[in-house]
């Protein structure tokens, strides 16, 4: 699956998740019961702030050596005797991952779950030489064999499905006969998946952080199925965004930390596996053979920019928990398999402005995200300077694009009172800097409108693109 | 084998806009270090208090026992698990903690270096893996696992159930002593470090099903800390 899911446009996917009632109630009570677990997390921890500030700082230094801790993570991967291979863009990843499945001859490939893998379209390649590939992460097995669903959550690829679906799924497709709790689906997967991990003759991982002082791999799961995958294939291929590195066991103690608390409230998930090489002289299980992708695939463009920041982030979907604009439409409408507020960030960056215009204005720019980021990405400030870009790169209809988009946001968003002094100048900085915005009578007004827009924090969202349909409805489009 | 490095690399300083680094950058001095103001000044038994307060949150049993009350406190594990067949680690501690009777009885495996199919199949039939905890984190009450050729990785995974002992002397206040231990060995002029270290924090469980929390997916579905003064 690219990066890109879907085809209809981004209003048909925001009609559709606004219509879809269980999905939006699933996603709301997720929301809920994630931020507070959250919460609570960081108040275990005493002084959040603190760990926030040190994530930042550790990740800053981080990107700002990359080239040097790649550099070092490569060569002690090398030494343990492992193969790294540098990949530029998503075709370089794949036909190397190809290669290695034709040499192994392999037929059957177990997954774990990994972004940067669904991101270049790994398995379709691999699907191209004749390998069948196996999600076994329970929610993208779900989705996998429910004929390729897209994921619409980083952390729970499956939140939007209930019970029922799943149990349906298997039914159809699996042949399952028992009922829908999710004890016996989950037991049903398990025996499936223990025999598909058995035969595999590969076994390919995603990469939460890699280690560079030691060469070494790690992955956060609460499954077990990245233990399983890189336990019993012969061969194992772990394909890493290049970002995410770090220098030492030390920064891996704090980002995993501030990972599993932000991303699921847990202290630890149930399985942090540090991996160094293949298996050790007189080891009987573990790899034989030990691949490292690393891959560039647009990442690079990022770094030296006034983006470069998104590139800090540990994929946690913090922001997506907090995010009322998702909480409203769901993680199908962005499109990308990257949704939320990172989401509305990175995708344009990695894929540029085409396809992805509308992302950056599916939010009201309340600042929640920037406020949940464990390691402090000025998420809402990024949204407003694509919409800066945007605009910049569409003159001809700037005004229109702000009378539709922006504006329609700020005029019918009341979250923008609660909008702390800090992002007051980013919001402006797009109207101000442009005469013709400035003094427009339409954009201005509406904006002096919001001081008495009554407050209705539940329905923002959707207040907004009512507006904006019924402006749309208007012929001003 | 490194593959392509050169121009990967050479694109991302260029991007930076500065000359490429392969060498010489030191870690800053970090402002901030709260990790190791986290129960700094707890004893070993405030700790194991932690600990057993942590494994209600992490659907985990938990049992304490002296040196020599080890063997039936496991018998007890069995019994309660209803679990007759049993696979451990092929480690010195076994044998440290008078466990060497426990391995030979009929019903128990060992780990065997030699035999890869046949350690493997026999991980994957038993219902019980026990193996020793190597460092022991009270926060998140996490069990580390150092693997070599006598500490198999499936051992802890394969088996329906997983026991760990921990041996009292192994706490420690969180991953930050675990994670520093680990570094240190890097330090250590010429060493690699063991090929898997697992930080394992009770039994497998998903949430992938309507956020419904299901304990046991690909891992075991049950597990029990036992913690043993040492002698
Ligand atoms: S941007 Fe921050 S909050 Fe969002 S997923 Fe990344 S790290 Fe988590």
């Amino acid at each position: 699956m690219p990066m890109k899911i879907g085809d209809p446009s981004f209003d048909t996917r925001v009609e559709k998740g606004l219509k879809d009632t269980f999905m939006r109630q699933a996603v709301t009570s997720a929301q809920e019961r994630l931020k507070l677990a959250k919460g609570k997390a960081e108040e275990e921890l005493g002084n959040w702030e603190e760990w926030r500030s040190l994530s930042e700082e550790i990740r800053a230094h981080t990107l700002e050596n990359i080239d040097y801790y790649l550099h070092q993570l490569s060569e002690n991967v090398s030494k343990n005797g492992g193969h790294v291979f540098f990949a530029q863009t998503a075709e370089d990843a794949n036909a190397y991952i190809k290669e290695v499945a034709q040499k192994k001859n392999a037929k059957k490939v177990i997954k774990s779950k990994s972004m940067v893998t669904e991101e270049i379209s790994m398995n379709e390649a691999l699907e191209s030489v004749g390998c069948e590939v196996i999600e076994s992460d329970l929610g993208e097995y779900i989705l996998q064999i429910d004929d390729h669903d897209p994921p619409s959550h980083i952390v729970a690829p499956a939140l939007h499905k209930n019970k029922e679906q799943i149990r349906d799924t298997f039914i159809e497709k699996k042949g399952y006969t028992k009922s829908s709790n999710p004890q016996e689906l989950t037991l049903f997967a398990r025996e499936l998946l223990r025999k598909e991990f058995l035969e595999a003759d590969i076994g390919v991982t995603g990469c939460n952080f890699a280690v560079a002082e030691s060469g070494s791999i790690s992955l956060v799961t609460n499954e077990g199925n990245a233990r399983l995958a890189t336990t019993l294939p012969k061969t194992q291929i772990t394909v890493m965004g290049m970002e995410r590195v770090v220098p030492t066991w030390e920064e891996l103690d704090i980002l995993v930390s501030m990972l599993c608390r932000s991303a699921v409230g847990q202290k630890l998930t149930s399985y942090v596996t540090g991996l160094t090489g293949a298996r050790e002289e007189g080891d009987v299980d573990g790899p034989e053979e030990f691949h490292l992708v690393i891959v560039d695939n647009g990442r690079s463009k990022i770094l030296g920019t006034e983006f470069q920041a998104a590139l800090h982030c540990i994929r946690c979907a913090a922001c997506i928990n907090v995010c009322p604009v998702y909480r409203h439409v769901g993680g199908h409408s962005y499109g990308s398999i990257y949704p939320g507020p990172i989401g509305a960030v990175l995708t344009p960056l990695l894929e540029g402005y085409d396809d992805h215009k509308e992302l950056p204005y599916a939010s009201t720019l309340c600042a929640a995200c920037t406020d949940a980021c464990p390691v402090k990405i000025p998420l809402h400030e990024m949204l407003v300077k694509h919409r800066r870009n945007i605009a910049e790169e569409k003159r001809t209809t700037l005004s229109e694009t702000f009378a539709m988009k922006g504006f329609g946001l700020v005029a019918s968003s009341p979250a923008l009172f609660n909008m702390s002094t800090r992002t007051a100048p980013f919001m402006l900085s797009p109207f101000t800097k442009d005469g013709s915005i400035k003094n427009g009578p339409g954009p201005m007004k509406g904006w002096t409108d919001i001081r008495d827009f009554p407050e209705s924090k539940k329905e923002r969202f959707r207040d907004w693109y009512k507006h904006r349909e019924s402006k749309k409805g208007g012929g001003s489009k | 084998m490194i593959q392509h490095r050169e121009t990967f690399l050479e694109n991302v300083a260029k991007q930076l806009g500065r000359p490429g680094r392969t060498s010489g950058v030191k870690r800053p001095v970090y402002q901030k270090s709260p990790q190791h103001n986290v129960m700094k000044d707890h004893s070993k038994d405030e700790l194991l208090a932690i600990l057993k307060d942590q494994c209600l949150a992490i659907h985990t049993d938990f049992k304490q026992t002296t040196h020599d009350g080890i063997e039936k406190a496991i018998d007890e594990v069995l019994e309660e698990y209803k679990a007759s067949s049993v696979i451990t680690w092929n480690d010195p501690r076994f044998d440290a903690y008078g466990l060497s009777d426990f391995q030979k009885r009929e019903n128990v495996d060992v780990w065997d270096a030699g035999k890869e199919s046949r350690s493997i199949e026999l991980a994957e039939r038993a219902d019980v893996g026990i193996t020793f905890s190597d460092y022991t984190l009270a926060e998140s009450g996490t069990v580390v696992l150092l693997s070599n050729k006598g500490k198999g990785r499936a051992v802890s995974l394969l088996p329906t159930y997983y026991i760990a002992i921990i041996p009292k002397s192994t706490l420690v206040p969180r991953m930050t002593q675990a994670t520093d231990a680990i570094h240190k060995m890097v330090e250590a002029e010429g060493a690699r470090l063991p090929s898997c270290i697992n930080f394992i924090t009770g039994p497998s469980n998903s949430a992938d099903i309507e956020l419904n929390l299901v304990v046991g997916v690909h891992g075991p579905i049950r597990a029990c800390y036992i913690v043993v003064e040492d002698r």
